[in-house]
């Protein structure tokens, strides 16, 4: 995903105002009800309500622009599960030897919303602007925790069955994490509940394992052993947070490169400026509408990004870059070629699949076989393109014949013409999804 | 292990003997066992899946944890019998001695380090009792300063003996060694804090969220990985066009590299000058092939467009947002130190360091390889030309430095070029790297 130009308020849609709307309902009547009955053991709340500032403070972007702060929402969380606050004040034959913590659900949302204010605070100081419906959804998942635990608390149940039911509780608060944000996905990018919701599990259930087992040990700990315990258990989530920010910095740093290389046919004078980033963009709005999942979906803006990179080859540069109008025999050897720059990576051989394949046609029957002599002539049936290929093969066609030119005639022309031939050249399913991608877009 | 010398061989045996010792003189009365089971499982498991570090020959993994929480629960004869447990542990092809030595030696440093713990006092708090994170933490940081200690130091000791490694090497890589075995020895700390609640849950707890960690520092460092190959995968591609310039790229980075290292940057730089050297010449792809198989004296204009090479490269590589500093190196790469470089013809200290240290291993790779007007030259041949560049064409710093890496590593010139036998093969009249040869522009001898 690119980076938002605009403002993140600017792009919020009317399910998302929804949810802020209603989690500043009820943040407000959690604040008035606490700010009634006075804080319950103000130092606890103090304490979890720094580590959730903290937390935020240190919140990070994960693979698909997903603001996530596990630290915050370990701690949070960790707060919601809280049966006591450790031995020490205990009253002799208390349950579990512990003083019992005393906090109503109402009171976690609040120093949850206080300490996630707190935390956004420096952000919104150095203009970074934050995600209100990020944060929303953390809340939520927070106010789910403390509604279904909170009750269970004063029914002095043993240590295993508190484990047991803080095991369903967090499962419970996962899939509300998930189900949210793959409600606001699939607004914000026009994907499928279905799709977006595989997508979000995919891409979160390792993170929300962590927290959540860091939550238990939070409460767990905090329980047993006293607010001091929390300091030092903290410290796994520390790590995991460390490590994915690692990953999430790396796989930006890939796509960047990608993008960035990607323009040296520009460079070199073999496309048209901005080509690959058109045809990339064009690619994904087109897979997404055709139902890709994120995974395939960076597979096809690699292949997109770097479909005419085999041009690189050649000696001279096609006249105007634009492939489509290419023989069908020059297109195959640049695709060819494009994918053997791509297989030297040793990594991204799918990639190289979807480009070797994009210059197919659609049917690849007989009378579609590269006239005189190609190798592959030989080959009785040559694998139908995969969609991947499919789809940059007509963001390709589309961008060379329209260009970076925003008439709206032309763009209609184009498309005309696109549907002409498909059946033979191109998939009437992939072109069907471009109209549709083109249309969005000159309305908007 | 085969060709073990005497001294390693009595060695291990000494160390095997010790802890055999101690372990058959201790006392087992009030051993825990269903509790060292459980910890000999999670031992087991965490060693299997041990931790990529940056050192080579060692491993560290969560294991330590399963250890150290033992020192705590067990009491040093406890710890003993866990350390055991590397007699069995998953890798394959560790030869016997290795296990049996790996055996006694965590045996000893659990033993040791349960010790410390005791005559520390820690064992004199009830866990659960009030207050005990804060009464207990400073005998464990004692207990587990000692059992890496102990662990790293008799590891030392064998390699030193079988001459597997040196002196220097050890003590360079065991600093890293044991920031990675105190972390994960800290967890301990937390199992061990947990246990008397939630009995062996508390392993999963908090190991949990450090598997994941780990799962995702793997993840990142395959990325990585393949961030590395595809971006020299695509230099190579935009090389492909001139049969006598292929490798220039991963050549200029390497010798780069070793500049960077000898004048002692930062590891982080040293990455950004490695790819800054592979990207230093994709904007070549800018200048016309025409220009770059030119014979003869160039125009003014050809010139031109050759000089604004490392002004493209930089538009490409703009937004790739880890190359900070390295996008400097890359837009001076062909500034000279008297200031008559380009583009900017910015001169002495006012050039980046990246484009000093890029500068110099260009030229050489440059010299050092065949051309298609001139031979390869030697490797001497091109440090007496680098020499007689210092000062006026190359920062002397980095020309020193890269001669003393030479000396200490070599350099491996590229292959002769063999010209395959078609008349596709595009080639270049004028190399504007090689300092030897300035590129001839028409009407410019008098300037020059």
């Amino acid at each position: 995903m690119r980076p938002r130009e605009r403002a993140a308020w600017q792009t919020i849609d009317s399910g998302q105002l929804l949810l802020i709307a209603t989690a500043g309902l009820f943040v407000i009547v959690a604040i008035t009800q606490v700010a009634a009955v006075r804080l319950v053991q103000p130092d606890i709340a103090i304490i979890f309500g720094v580590l959730i500032a903290l937390g935020e403070l240190f919140r990070m972007v994960m693979p698909g622009n997903r603001e996530v702060a596990p630290i915050a929402s370990a701690g949070a969380i960790g707060y919601a599960m809280l049966v006591g606050v450790g031995p020490e004040n205990a009253p002799p034959h208390a349950p579990l030897g512990v003083e019992a913590a005393t906090h109503s659900p109402l009171q976690v949302v609040a120093v949850t919303a206080a300490g996630m204010v707190v935390g956004s605070l420096p952000h919104i100081a150095v203009g970074r602007s934050p995600r209100p419906d990020a944060m929303a959804r953390r809340l939520f998942t927070v106010a789910v925790v403390a509604l279904c635990f909170r009750p269970l608390v004063s029914l002095h149940l043993p240590w295993q069955l508190l484990l047991l039911l803080m095991g369903v509780v967090v499962v419970l608060s996962c899939c509300t994490d998930v189900v949210i944000a793959a409600m606001i996905r699939a607004e914000a990018v026009r994907v499928r509940f279905g799709i977006a919701l595989r997508d979000e599990v995919d891409a979160k259930m390792a993170l929300c394992a962590a927290t959540s087992a860091t939550a238990m040990l939070i409460a767990v700990a905090t329980t047993a052993m006293g607010e001091a315990a929390l300091l030092i258990f903290t410290v796994p989530i520390l790590v995991t947070q460390f490590a994915f920010r690692r990953y999430a910095g790396i796989r930006a740093t890939y796509l960047q490169t990608v993008r960035a290389l990607s323009r040296v046919t520009e460079v070199g004078g073999y496309v048209e400026a901005g080509h690959s980033h058109r045809v990339s963009k064009l690619a994904v709005s087109m897979g997404r509408e055709l139902g890709m999942s994120e995974e395939e979906l960076l597979e096809l803006e690699y292949a997109a990004l770097m479909h005419d990179i085999g041009q690189l080859s050649l000696g001279d540069p096609i006249p105007g870059g634009a492939t489509v109008l290419a023989s069908p025999a020059e297109q195959r050897r640049i695709a060819e070629l494009g994918a053997e720059v791509i297989k030297q990576t040793g990594v991204l051989d799918r990639v190289a699949h979807i480009v070797q394949l994009s210059s197919h046609p659609y049917r690849t029957g007989h009378e579609a076989a590269a006239p005189g002599g190609e190798a592959d002539a030989l080959v009785p049936r040559p694998v139908p393109p995969p969609l991947a290929g499919r789809i940059i093969k007509v963001a390709n066609a589309y961008d060379d014949l329209v260009g970076d030119s925003a008439d709206r005639d032309r763009g209609v022309a184009v498309l005309e013409r696109l549907r002409l031939d498909s059946a033979a050249e191109y998939d009437p399913t992939v072109v069907e999804a471009l109209s549709r991608v083109v249309d969005r877009r000159t309305r908007l | 292990m085969r060709g073990l010398p005497p001294a390693a061989w009595a060695y291990v045996c000494g160390v095997a003997a010790l802890a055999a010792g101690l372990i058959g003189t201790s006392s087992f009365a009030r051993l825990d066992w269903t509790k060292l089971a459980v910890l000999a499982l999670l031992f087991l498991i965490c060693d299997s899946a041990p931790a990529r570090l940056n050192v080579e020959r060692a491993r560290v993994s969560l294991s330590f944890a399963a250890s150290l929480a033992s020192v705590v629960l067990l009491g040093p004869a406890g710890a003993a019998l866990l350390g055991l447990c590397a007699l069995v542990t998953g890798q394959r092809f560790f030869a016997p001695v290795k296990r049996i030595f790996n055996g006694a030696q965590f045996a000893l440093s659990g033993y040791i380090a349960g010790t410390v713990f005791e005559l520390l006092g820690g064992h004199e708090f009830r866990r659960g009792e009030a207050r005990w994170v804060e009464h207990v933490t400073g005998p464990f940081l004692g207990a587990l300063v000692t059992f890496v200690l102990v662990n790293l130091s008799l590891m030392a000791g064998v390699l030193l003996l079988s001459r597997q490694a040196a002196p220097r090497e050890l003590l360079h890589e065991s600093g890293q060694l044991a920031i990675g075995c105190l972390g994960y020895g800290m967890v301990g700390l937390l199992i061990a804090g947990l246990w008397p609640r939630v009995g062996p849950l508390a392993a999963v707890l908090v190991l949990l969220p450090l598997f994941i960690a780990r799962w995702a520092l793997e993840q990142a460092h395959a990325q990585q990985q393949a961030h590395a190959a595809t971006l020299a995968a695509l230099c190579q591609a935009v090389e492909t066009k001139d049969f006598y310039t292929r490798g220039h790229s991963e050549r200029v980075s390497r010798g780069s590299v070793m500049i960077a290292q000898e004048i002692g940057m930062r590891a982080d730089r040293v990455e950004a000058i490695r790819y800054a050297g592979m990207l230093h010449d994709v904007g070549k792809l800018g200048v016309p092939t025409k220009v770059l198989q030119k014979n003869g004296p160039m125009t003014e204009e050809e010139f031109a467009a050759i000089q604004l090479h490392p002004m493209r490269g930089l538009e490409i590589v703009r937004e790739i947002g880890f190359l900070d500093e390295a996008l400097a190196g890359i837009m001076h790469h062909h500034e000279k130190m008297n200031g008559r470089g380009y583009p900017m013809g910015l001169a002495g200290d006012e050039i980046p360091e990246f484009a000093r240290v890029i500068s110099v291993a260009d030229a050489f790779d440059s010299m050092t390889s065949t051309r298609s007007y001139r031979p390869a030259r030697s490797v001497e041949a091109a440090v007496q030309e680098l020499r007689r560049g210092m000062g006026d064409h190359f920062d002397p710093a980095m020309v020193e430095a890269f001669l003393r890496a030479l000396d200490r590593d070599g350099w491996e010139p590229p292959d002769p070029v063999v010209l395959p036998d078609d008349d596709v093969v595009e080639t270049t009249q004028q190399d504007h790297d090689d300092p030897s040869a300035p590129l001839k522009v028409a009407g410019d001898e008098a300037r020059r």
